[in-house]
């Protein structure tokens, strides 16, 4: 029993990161319909940022905080110079244009701050308690507490304000939107910057839980924090962390009970994803798009 | 001074030329109906008096130049564009697009606007919490003219509102924005096909035929325009 309540709460260590950057990605689809297969390394990018920040003597907290707003102005940058100028091309080419971000994030990130692993302090203290044999570290707590005040933050900004309808509408019409008055132009840059800042903060909030930063430390955080918003839907901010937090636990439950499975663990929690969209294709939380012409 | 006054106005796309010059006017409190075959040019004037085609001419909107500025900023001057199509934002509920009709105001009364449309559409009513896709195509009509309506606008471009509308269902849309024409004083620039409907409506008209305006005129002279009869009311 506490074997198998340790492969949890070690699925929820992961999964919590997966979640986290699969926020972001949820986040620029809902207000922009773009897959953006930069968001890892846009997130790399900006950790190296925070890290440059406490080189310079800022405290954790104060440089994760000036590397969000940083990474709003670069995301919403980004959006304005990268993204519109194939605002009108199929979302083929602008998947396209994200691959070539995240090879140009990865190789900026090499190019400034070279090949060795970088070192990111905690901004709280790292505690490790042992509940019933069970260890729970402080990382999980704060990751999870991040999590749930995101999920509340995006929730009431998508549904509870007017620039969040604004934002939806122009993810759904921009010319109707734009017909109503909605500047799609500004709705555009504020959600690729609201979802650079929340990159930022999961890459500054993960790394720190790994073995250092280097220019390869959000990829294999990126394909899963992808499956799992495919698992709960690309539209919802709760899909993504439940989808994240199911593909970490059946990771890690298949580490520990399928021995025949060693080394390729990762077919179990695909598995899963496949079986899920075959029977609901918009996800466990998405939505179906209605449309009657 | 008229509300909307529009003078050689041209517009096309990319190297086709759509509208050759044409001048026309709304007056405040008029109803103006546009009549034109299929590609006559109806649905160019109207994007391009919300900026969603390139154009060149003068368009005067309210005292103030409206040539050449993006459909937002024409919505926040006081046009609303009721788009061929109707433009319905079907990812939002039907209550989510009335009040993105409402964006451009700052006031506080959009809750009492939503109330009074409700009662005048009592359909959209009881969708309000439907995702706005799912409604038919008169409901979505409805919706789509409420909601420019949301916005409290001085001028409505409303484009061929009876397309893909059962007889019936277009007479009652009709019949509804003469009412509002009548009880609110909105201007409306109403561009069609079934002239019948459009004239029994409108002050004045013009008929559009290849990108150049070839008649005017007060809604009972077209009516008794012997071209015009036979080309657009069928008799």
């Amino acid at each position: 029993m506490t074997v198998f309540l340790s492969q949890i709460m070690n699925g929820i260590q992961n999964g919590v990161i997966y979640a986290s950057l699969g926020l972001a990605i949820v986040l620029i689809f809902r207000t922009t319909g773009i897959l953006n297969f930069a968001q890892g390394e846009m997130a790399l990018f900006s950790t190296y940022v925070t890290w440059e920040l406490t080189r310079l003597g800022l405290p954790v907290w104060l440089a994760i905080i000036v590397s969000m707003i940083l990474a709003f102005i670069g995301g919403a940058l980004i959006e304005r110079i990268v993204i519109r100028p194939f605002e009108q091309s199929s979302p083929l080419v602008l998947v396209i244009v994200t691959i070539g971000l995240f090879l140009a994030f990865n190789a900026l990130a090499q190019l400034f701050f070279g090949v060795e692993a970088k070192a990111l302090p905690r901004a709280y203290p790292d505690r490790n308690w042992l509940i019933g044999g069970v260890s729970l570290r402080s990382d999980t707590l704060v990751l999870i507490a991040v999590l749930a005040v995101e999920c509340l933050l995006l929730w009431a900004l998508l549904q509870r304000t007017k620039v969040g309808l604004a934002l939806r509408a122009v993810a759904s019409n921009a010319d109707s939107a734009r017909l109503l008055g909605v500047s799609a132009a500004t709705m555009l840059m504020l959600g690729w910057g609201l979802a650079a800042a929340l990159g930022c903060l999961a890459g500054a909030l993960v790394v720190p839980t790994t073995s250092g930063l280097t220019a390869g430390s959000m990829q294999g955080i990126l394909v899963f924090a992808f499956a799992g918003v495919a698992l709960g839907g690309f539209d919802s901010p709760i899909g993504a962390v439940v989808g994240g937090l199911i593909i970490g636990i059946a990771d890690a439950l298949t580490r520990q009970y399928v021995p025949a499975l060693a080394g390729i663990e990762i077919i179990v929690p695909f598995g899963l994803i496949l079986v899920v969209l075959l029977l609901r294709p918009q996800g466990l939380f998405g939505h179906v798009k209605v449309e009657r012409v | 001074m008229s509300l909307l006054e529009v003078r050689s106005l041209r517009a096309g796309y990319g190297p086709v030329e759509v509208l050759r010059g044409i001048d026309f006017h709304v007056d405040e409190g008029e109803v103006v109906v546009i009549l034109g075959a299929n590609g006559s040019g109806k649905t160019t004037t109207l994007r391009a008096l919300s900026g969603m085609v390139e154009t060149s001419g003068e368009v005067v909107f309210d005292g103030r130049s409206i040539a050449g500025a993006r459909p937002e900023q024409v919505a926040q001057a006081g046009v609303a564009h009721v788009p061929q199509g109707r433009g319905t934002v079907t990812d939002l509920t039907v209550e989510e697009n009335l009040r993105l009709g409402a964006y451009t105001r700052r006031d506080k009364e959009v809750g009492t606007d939503l109330e009074r449309w409700y009662e005048m559409f009592p359909r959209l009513a009881e969708r309000r919490q439907q995702q706005a896709g799912g409604m038919s195509g008169g409901e979505q009509q409805m919706l789509a003219i409420a909601r420019a309506m949301m916005a409290r606008p001085r001028l409505v471009l409303l484009d061929e509102p009876s397309l893909g509308l059962a007889p019936l269902i277009t007479q009652g849309l009709f019949r509804t924005l003469g009412d509002m024409n009548r009880d609110l004083g909105t201007s409306m620039l109403v561009v069609e096909q079934n002239a019948t409907l459009a004239l029994a409506i409108a002050t004045r008209g013009y008929v559009l035929e290849t990108g150049e305006i070839v008649v005017e005129g007060t809604a009972t002279e077209l009516a008794g325009n012997d071209d015009v009869r036979k080309a657009y009311l069928g008799i």
